[in-house]
This record gives C-alpha cells, structure tokens and sequence, in this order.
C-alpha cells in the first residue's frame, strides 16, 4: 500500500494549484494571499505560479471584497474568497447570506453563484475572544449555503476540490491549529481528480456501544478518547461529519441503531449549534427508539473565548469530558 | 524651550497647528520617560512572547511611541479614546500600568483584563480597547457621514506605519492621502515620529471640536519597527535598510533626547538615569507578571452580563454547571 504524509495546509495547498490549473475560471482573492504566501501560508507558491490576474490581494475590506468575488461568480468566474479567519466574515456576512447564499433561489433558478469561502474557523491558542468563534452553527442555519468542515489532510483535499466544483456557495471551515498536522493519504488520493462528495459522513473508527459525532479537529480528540476507552472495554463508533450542511442524518441514525447511544462533540458553542440539530434530527426520525439513554453533547463552554491560558484550556472540550461523557451516557 | 516643528498638511482647514511647540523641562522628561517606558515595555513583550510566555497574537507598538504620548499630551484623561489591537502603548498613557499591561499579556489574575481579554482587548476608564477586528473602510465612511452630520466631537485618527500588515498601502489604497479621505471632514497630515508635532496637532483639532466645529481627521505618519505581529517577522515586504533608516533618522525617542541635550534642558546623565529607572520598573512588571498566578477556575463564567442575577452557565457537558456572577 502507497501513502505519503501530507499536511492539511499542503493538502489545501496542492487541492488549490490543482483547481486553479484545471479551470482558468477559478481564482483566489482575499488578505495577504499572494505576495505575502498567505496568512498562514495556504496558498504559498500559487502567486508566484499564477500571477496577479489569479492569486488577488485585497486590502483591509471584507464587506467589500466578499461582494466583488459574489459579482465575479454571478457573472461566471469561480472564486475563492478567504477570510483570514471566519471571525472576520462577520463583516461580511450579509454577501455571504443574502448575495450568495439566497440569490438562486430568489432567481427562481436564473442565477448561480459558484463560490468557495474558505479560512480558518473556531479556536487557535491564545488569540482571545474575538479570533475564536466557531461559526459552524451561524452557516449551518442558511438555506442555500453548503457547509463544509473539514478534519484530515484527505478531508480538505478531496472536500476543497469538490467545494470549488460546486456551482454552488459553499462555506468551507478549516481549522488553525490542524493546518501543521501530517496525515497519510492514500494513493487514489493523490489524483488530480479525487473528490469527496460533500454531504456524506465517514466512519473514522467502528465500533458497537457508543455513536460519537463529531467535525474539524474534535474528531482527534473523539479518536483519542475511543482509544482510552477501548482500553475499558467500550468501543466507539467515531463519525467524522465531514459537512455541515446538508447534514448526513442518515450515517448517524444507522450507526445510532447499531450502537443504540449518542453523543456529539463539537469546539462551539451550545446554545443553538450543531450538536443541537443533530440530536434533534434523531429526536424526529427512526433512530430514536434504538436509543437507551439520551444522547447527548460535549460542547465548548457558553461563553466569550478568554485568553489565560487556564481559562482557554477549560473552555473547550477535552478528551477526559469526551470520556466521562461517554461512561456518563453508557450508565444512564 | 520652543522649538519649530513641520508644517502639517491641510485638507479643508483655512489655518492649521502653530509652527512652533514651548516645551518645558518638566513636560519633556515626562514624554521621554513615557515613550521610553512603552519602548522597553515592547520590547520586553517581545522577548517574552518568543520564550513562550506570551500567547496568541502580540502587535507592538515600538517605534509609534510619539502617536500615543503626543496624543495624550493633547486631550485629558476625561475625553474618550479607542483603537485598535496595537493597543499597548494607548493603555498605558490612558492610565493603565506597565505592571497590569505586562500580567494581561502573561494571562494572570493581576492583569487590566484580570487575564480573559490578552493583548488585543485592554480597557481602562475612558478607554475602550484594544480591539481585534478591523474592518477598514466601509464602516469608517459611515461613521465620517454621522459624525459631519451630527456635528459630532470626534478626532479620527489614522496611524500611518505605511503598511496594512504585509500590504504596503500603494497596494491596498486608491489614495494614500489619507487625511483627505474624510472628503467633507477637515484633515490634517502631520509627522508622528516628533511628539510636539502630534500634541500640537492634537490640541488644535481637540480644540476644533470642542468648539462645536464637528468632526476632524489627523493622518500621522508613523513608522513599526517589529513586524504586523509576533508571527510576522515583517521583512519580507520591506527591507531592513528601510527599518534601519527611520530607527537611525526618525526614532521619536532620540529625537526627543537630542532637542532636549542641545538646548541643555537635561543632562546626560539625567536621561540616563531615567533609562535605569524604566529598565527597573520593567523588570518589576515582568517579574509580576511571570508569577503572579493565573485566574482562578471560578471566574470563568464571570463577566458575561452586568447587573444581572447570578446565573448558570453551561459547562462542556450536560452534567457541568457552572457558576457566572456579574
């Protein structure tokens, strides 16, 4: 068996060049993209082989500059708008929902808009409360968006090229802290047209008692907690969601009716987010009468990301509230 | 003494700030001492954020020292000011101490923001951060709008450090004139490096608003020796030639220093004492803020609503609750 280790960030890297070659429509603008590499370094290399005319730098302006790549795709270019994080996107937040997300259908079906917004999402290390905001939830709520967020290497390879394929706009959360972590990728991997079909989940690990959901860099950590409690006994079945919109309700009911007990995890917020809709959608549809204990969800903590690193650190779930919550759940 | 300071540029405005600055001895060592004091605090922080000791992001404020002292030295500690994440140095002219600066960025409880806002997000009175989003137009010519309308008493001011992080602002700006951009707003385009420029100029345009004037806009044109932030080594947009030119030509510091020694209003030795005592007061922060200790558990979920009832808040589980008190 072939495998190279590809980092996220070069996974993203090499998914970009290769789009960007295939079809000249396809550009990337947004802060510090080209000359500078890239803010933390995704599109590295791609201004020196593709030029001003491809690879864009916009000045401080997201409002503006989200609106611009929203008018190219509407009038049949392919952009991809970055955001230095998906906290700034707040600034431009109504492109992305009322320009992109709405307009076909508010067209009747006249006019598309295929746009990839893509940039880091939720919690760094130490960047405070206004840089740590998983926006998840916020893109999930829109019809018309497709959210994505991606985990692995593979994830964000075949995820990408499939968002920049989409004629669709298509949110695309990537995550910091995951950008340096190496994964093995397979060889099909490697081909120039390897897609991963967006709205389906993957099974990263099986197992018979427990269902345990999750997306981004949480699902290291439900890796790293199915480990430990493999060790007691107890295995886990880890799903990697791998979209966010249009959720795959189907892979986690089957998987709920094997196992017949759930929980999700996620680094946002609970109130209104995504573990919320997952549990309500099992709530509603088949899955619920195999359940033997309610299932429930390891969020971050309801509050504003603070900086000391003892507070940040209890923040987010950990993979000892992975675990307890796991048991907690088993014994219910 | 009185010293003639440049020429600022004028948009809109019949007559701008005098030509000449009187400085005393007195207002002299005290704008030395402050701008030495966020100098050595920077490049304290420096130091630390490379051993680790800081976190996150970390934007200094070295070689803009003149902007916040000069501004300062211009309105009163009852008018209002907010800024951006390069926020260090506005916090300590704004009242906050070097001791409470250093142990927010370290995260301890000893912090301005008792440890939960860091570098990007301290607030003292009359002193609203310290923020992290900038959204850089938009926004600004709406508020140019409200503000001429509403004949509002506001100073926009624009640090020019000629880079918008790794974009040079050729790059990012149709007109780089910024202190035009107000368009129906007066403006005025000063030198940021000279701090009696900057107090001048603040004086006069606090004075246009205070008058009933309404809004007016100051560009000053300043200069960043570090880099964006701690993880932009901030060479490969510019040359260390540049850097070394404006530390060698325009460094506020020495400016101030040589004005001061050749028209005998301190001594040598005098300035150097100074130094000492800043290094000293420094130290002392660092030393607080490298141990005093990280704030307690408990106040994790403080802070989330004033004068409010305490409540619960959600922990990671359903089974953790957690306490929140205003």
């Amino acid at each position: 068996m072939f495998y190279i280790r590809v980092t996220v960030r070069d996974a993203l890297n090499q998914a970009m060049d290769e789009e960007l070659e295939r079809d000249e429509r396809v550009f990337l603008l947004g802060e510090e993209v080209a000359q500078y590499d890239g803010a933390y370094k995704v599109s590295r290399g791609l201004w020196k082989k593709y030029g001003d005319k491809r690879i864009i730098d916009t000045p401080i302006t997201e409002m503006g500059f989200a609106g611009i790549a929203v008018g190219a795709a509407m009038a049949g270019l392919r952009p991809i708008c970055e955001f230095m994080t998906f906290n700034f996107s707040m600034q431009a937040i109504d492109q992305v929902i009322n320009s992109a997300a709405k307009t076909y259908y508010m067209s009747a079906g006249r006019q598309s808009v295929p746009i990839v917004f893509r940039g880091p999402n939720g919690a760094s290390a130490g960047v405070a409360a206004q840089h740590s905001q998983c926006f998840a939830a916020w893109y999930g709520h829109c019809p018309g968006l497709k959210v994505v967020s991606p985990w692995s290497a593979e994830d964000a390879r075949g995820l990408l090229k499939s968002a920049i394929r989409d004629d669709n706009p298509v949110v695309f959360l990537e995550n910091e802290l995951m950008y340096g972590v190496p994964f093995e990728m397979s060889e099909e991997s490697q081909s120039k047209d390897f897609l991963i079909p967006i709205g389906k989940a993957k099974i990263e690990r099986q197992g018979n008692h427990i269902t345990v959901v999750s997306h981004s860099r949480m699902v290291s950590l439900c890796l790293d907690a199915a480990a430990v409690l493999a060790k007691e006994g107890i295995e886990c079945e880890v799903i990697n969601m791998r979209t966010i919109r249009p959720l795959d309700a189907e892979a986690i009911e089957t998987s709920v009716m094997k196992t017949n007990h759930l929980i999700t995890v996620e680094g946002g917020w609970p109130q209104f987010g995504v573990g919320g809709e997952i549990l309500a959608r099992i709530m509603e549809g088949p899955a619920f009468n195999y359940l033997d204990a309610p299932a429930v969800r390891v969020t971050g903590v309801d509050i504003p990301m603070p900086y000391a690193k003892i507070l940040e650190d209890n923040s987010v779930p950990q993979i000892k509230d992975i675990i307890f919550s796991v048991k907690k759940t088993l014994n219910a | 003494a009185t010293f003639d300071i440049k020429k600022c540029d004028l948009h809109k405005l019949e007559e701008g700030p005098p030509l000449q600055a009187v400085l005393t001895r007195e207002e002299g060592l005290q704008y030395y001492r402050t701008m030495q004091t966020i100098r050595r605090m920077e490049l304290k922080a420096d130091q630390l954020y490379k051993q680790k000791i800081i976190r996150g992001f970390c934007h200094l404020y070295d070689g803009q020292e003149a902007c916040a002292v000069g501004i300062e030295t211009g309105i009163n500690l009852s008018d209002h000011l907010i800024t951006a994440y390069r926020a260090h140095g506005y916090t300590l002219t704004r009242g906050g101490t070097v001791r409470e600066i250093m142990a927010e960025l370290t995260g301890r409880r000893g912090g301005i923001a008792k440890g939960k806002g860091g570098s990007m997000h301290m607030y003292t009175k009359h002193f609203y951060g310290g923020n992290g989003i900038v959204g850089a137009q938009g926004q600004i010519f709406e508020t140019y709008n409200m503000a001429s309308l509403w004949k509002l008493p506001c100073i926009f001011i624009c640090e020019n450090n000629k880079y918008g992080m790794g974009t040079s602002v050729e790059r990012a700006a149709a007109s780089t004139d910024y202190y035009k951009r107000g368009d129906f707003i007066p403006g005025l385009r000063l030198d940021g490096m000279d701090v009696l420029c900057v107090r001048e100029a603040t004086k006069f345009a606090a004075e246009h608003c205070r008058s009933g004037k309404g809004p007016i806009l100051m560009e000053l044109q300043t200069y960043r020796y570090h880099g964006h932030s701690m993880s932009d080594p901030g060479v490969s947009y510019r040359t260390r030639e540049e850097i070394q030119e404006v530390r060698s030509k325009s460094d506020p510091i020495s400016m101030l220093k040589d004005r001061m020694l050749s028209n005998n209003m301190a001594s040598v030795e005098e300035l150097k004492e100074i130094d000492v005592e800043v290094r000293k007061e420094i130290e002392d922060a660092a030393q607080f803020a490298t141990t005093d200790p990280e704030p307690p558990l408990d106040d994790l979920c403080n802070h989330i609503f004033y004068n409010d009832p305490p409540m619960e808040v959600r922990g990671t589980n359903p089974w953790t609750k957690l306490k929140s008190v205003s």
